[in-house]
């Protein structure tokens, strides 16, 4: 395979795996917003910050509000990561790669990329918003499910699994990143109805309410939460099951290739300085620190695998 | 009465033979199911993105060239001639550039002038004397046909350089398979489906000696914003290569290579979809990203083929194809069985003067315009933009020719009126390699959709058609 054709699989699968996680980071603030009006200006800006757009945000607005919040993150084509920007370069990526992928996904892309351009092409009104938002969710369900059925197990699948659970990690660990305080205990509130939003609010972001009472029933917990989004083995979206994946991926291919380069070491190095652990030790060291290290590292392995996969001149 | 020649009714209406089948199927048809099917076409089309990048417009901007539904047949027996025609000339074609790449015996003979050939733009000097394997500098061709009556068909264009097209062939009857099996189970239309099996084939006979084992054949674009990309992604993919741009390749000791995720591999034969100016900046053109540094040097060494040969462009020119009939005779030994359209080359006084005298009655072409731009079609032309070109015409002669305009004939597309007749050409597919001359029965099929318009290019509005070849 191509080495440009790894790296078109691999970001387009990011692309189209950021272009979700967006979509469920605005639901979550669009509710958010609505059940606690008199601070949704901050609520806003935690998101903007969640999806790493904030500086960029204020490079064309002063203020932030929600509607122009809302129309940066979903659809404006100056911002290189809203879900339009991001769906246009899945798009682009699958086009490059076209050969490479079965006529299933490349027709769920291109018709995604086709419905997503119709319907955000002029601003999204809030009555509308939930609908755009379950299409792009819908949308990225269906090239998933095209993949999973119908793309043989080799080293184009697993380029496209890479990038899925690299974004997805790094998306997860924004979240924490930027939540990460309503998570530390504290003295006073212990389950106050606010922290119960707050809380709310993390787990929905990542898609994760059912899962996470299903194990841990109605008792909400910061520290069970944190748990549940770092080290829980079964929770897709958790760090530990995003790592153990790209970890499996680099095996296949290093299984398929015959060789490997740092970045399968790189990815073991990384589950067990990160994922070996328990939630207590985590806090003890800092849970902002130990989110922020996980997120600079995951990046350093991101690009070493563009570097021995030779997705690049 | 029409003055044109229909390929579907004869003058009393009555249905001419090869369209008797699909005369009957769409008198017996609903027009609103047919008007539903075509719309259904048009969505098949853009969810498979078989779109085309229309130049000068944003990047994002992908159209879809309309597809009409009723398939334009042609009989076996006409068929047959052609295949002899085209064959004859692509045959030509072939020793006419191993020959003004060599001993130039053409000009020697005086049947072609020597300036017509080295002050030809399209002319690479960078290849005298070089001799690809089987000395073959067309792999892939496309000539285009036009018909004026039952029997008279004439070589309007030959596109010996990268002729493209074909994926539309392909896909056209892919999508008339879907939406109108009955049609074919009630007729004998020969297949055209293998047609990427058969450049592939095709490709890796032309392989150099240094290929080791199966060839490794892979398609070269110039990225997805070229015009083409959708038909070099198809055409990689049916033929499962790779599909490559000039910064996946690097020469590496002496060989063409692609930067796979396992290291550079060599390639043997590279179908290139890159024009000669911009294969090789060290060579051509120094400003191109799309070529490949050096790739000129090992293709003259023989280390990887180029399929179509750099400098097979100049067959293409216009002032050459004025010279066709002779270069067919001289390299054949026979004469053309496809006749050429009447050419007045602008450089020679006497035709310029006619050609001047009588700009409203003929279609005048750049020697090396090609989709349809930079022509001037007399009898359609406001007094306006003769007076223009006169003006063109008699700063720089050399740079056109002139024809008649031909009366080119017309077949049924599915208006919002019914059927209704409009003019047509004809682009087969041939391939040549060592073991010898393949043509796809059939071909793409263009139509003009303006009524009364003659002008076919999908640039300028043209649509396409399924093209049946009957099996008699």
């Amino acid at each position: 395979m191509l080495g440009k054709t790894a790296g078109g699989l691999f970001w387009m699968s990011r692309y189209l795996e950021r272009a979700e996680n967006t979509a469920r980071l605005l639901e979550t603030g669009q509710r958010m917003a609505l059940t606690r009006a008199q601070n949704s200006i901050e609520e806003w800006a935690s998101v903007l910050k969640t999806a790493g757009v904030l500086d960029s945000y204020h490079s064309k607005y002063d203020e932030v509000t929600k509607d122009n919040a809302v129309d940066w993150v979903l659809r404006d084509a100056e911002n290189p990561s809203s879900v339009r920007s991001v769906i246009k370069q899945a798009r682009d990526n699958a086009r490059l790669v076209r050969t490479a992928l079965t006529h299933d996904v490349w027709s769920a892309v291109n018709a995604t990329w086709m419905k997503i351009d119709a319907v955000m092409k002029r601003r999204v009104n809030e009555r509308d918003l939930p609908g755009v938002l379950e299409l792009v969710r819908h949308q990225a369900a269906l090239v998933r499910g095209a993949n999973l059925g119908t793309m043989l197990r080799n080293d184009i699948f697993d380029f496209t699994r890479l990038g899925t659970f690299v974004e997805r990690a790094d998306n997860t660990g924004r979240i924490l990143d930027v939540k990460y305080y309503v998570l530390l205990p504290t003295a006073f509130s212990v389950g106050s109805s606010l922290d119960n939003i707050q809380w709310e609010s993390i787990l929905r972001s990542v898609g994760a309410g059912g899962g996470y009472r299903m194990t841990h029933g109605q008792k909400t917990t910061p520290s069970d939460i944190a748990a549940f989004l770092i080290l829980d083995q079964r929770m897709p979206r958790s760090l530990h099951f995003c790592c153990r994946k790209i970890q499996e991926n680099l095996f296949y291919l290093k299984k398929d290739y015959g060789f490997s380069g740092p970045s399968c070491e790189g990815s073991d190095a990384l589950f067990q300085k990160y994922m070996d652990k328990d939630i207590s030790e985590i806090f003890e060291f800092g849970l902002h620190e130990f989110i922020q290290e996980f997120l600079n590292d995951l990046s350093m392995l991101s690009r070493q695998v563009e570097i021995d996969y030779r997705f690049y001149e | 009465m029409s003055e044109y020649f229909d390929e579907m009714y004869n003058s009393d209406g009555s249905l001419r033979g090869p369209y008797e089948e699909i005369g009957r199927w769409f008198d017996a048809e609903d027009v609103s199911r047919l008007r539903a099917k075509q719309r259904e076409a048009e969505e098949v089309f853009r969810l498979t993105g078989i779109t085309f990048n229309v130049y000068g417009k944003s990047e994002a901007e992908e159209r879809l060239i309309p597809f009409d539904i009723v398939p334009r047949v042609i009989s076996g027996r006409e068929w047959q001639r052609l295949e002899r025609g085209i064959e004859q000339r692509v045959r030509a074609i072939n020793a006419f550039l191993y020959d003004i790449y060599h001993r130039q015996e053409i000009v020697r003979a005086g049947r072609v002038p020597a300036a017509m050939i080295a002050e030809n733009e399209a002319f690479l000097p960078q290849m005298l004397g070089v001799s690809p394997p089987g000395q073959i500098y067309t792999h892939i061709v496309g000539i285009d046909l036009v018909r004026t009556g039952p029997d008279e068909f004439f070589v309007l264009e030959d596109n010996a350089r990268t002729p493209s097209g074909v994926s539309y062939m392909l896909e056209n009857r892919e999508t008339m398979l879907k939406m109108f099996p009955e049609l074919f189970s009630a007729t004998n239309v020969r297949n055209v489906s293998d047609y990427p099996l058969n450049l592939r084939r095709s490709l890796a006979a032309c392989a150099p000696d240094c290929a080791e084992g199966e060839p490794t054949v892979a398609v070269l674009t110039p990225g997805i914003y070229n015009s083409a990309y959708f038909e070099h992604a198809f055409l990689a993919d049916q033929m499962a290569v790779e599909l490559v741009e000039g910064h996946d390749l690097r020469v590496v000791k002496g060989r063409v290579c692609m930067r796979t995720t396992r290291g550079y591999r060599p390639i043997d034969v590279l179908y290139r979809r890159v024009d000669d100016e911009f294969l090789d900046p060290l060579n051509f053109n120094p400003e191109s990203a799309l070529g490949v540094p050096g790739i000129l040097d090992v293709y003259r060494a023989g280390g990887i083929t180029i399929a179509n040969a750099p400098g097979t462009g100049i067959s293409d020119d216009k002032a050459i194809y004025s010279y066709m009939p002779e270069i067919v005779e001289f390299y054949t030994g026979e004469k053309p069985v496809l006749k050429n359209v009447p050419t007045w080359r602008c450089s020679e006084p006497d035709s310029l003067a006619y050609v001047l005298d009588n700009l409203a009655d003929l279609v005048v072409k750049e020697v090396h315009g090609s989709g349809g731009y930079g022509m001037l079609i007399g009898p359609t032309a406001s007094k306006k933009e003769i007076a223009t070109f006169r003006d063109k015409l008699r700063a720089r002669p050399s740079n056109y020719i002139a024809q008649p305009t031909l009366s080119l004939s017309t077949v049924p597309i599915f208006a919002r009126s019914g059927l209704a007749p409009r003019h047509v050409d004809l682009r087969p597919f041939v391939l040549v390699s060592p073991e010898g001359i393949k043509i796809t029965p059939g071909g793409l099929t263009r139509v003009a959709l303006k009524k009364g318009s003659l002008v076919v290019n999908s640039s300028q509005g043209g649509g396409t058609k399924d093209t049946w070849v009957l099996e008699d």
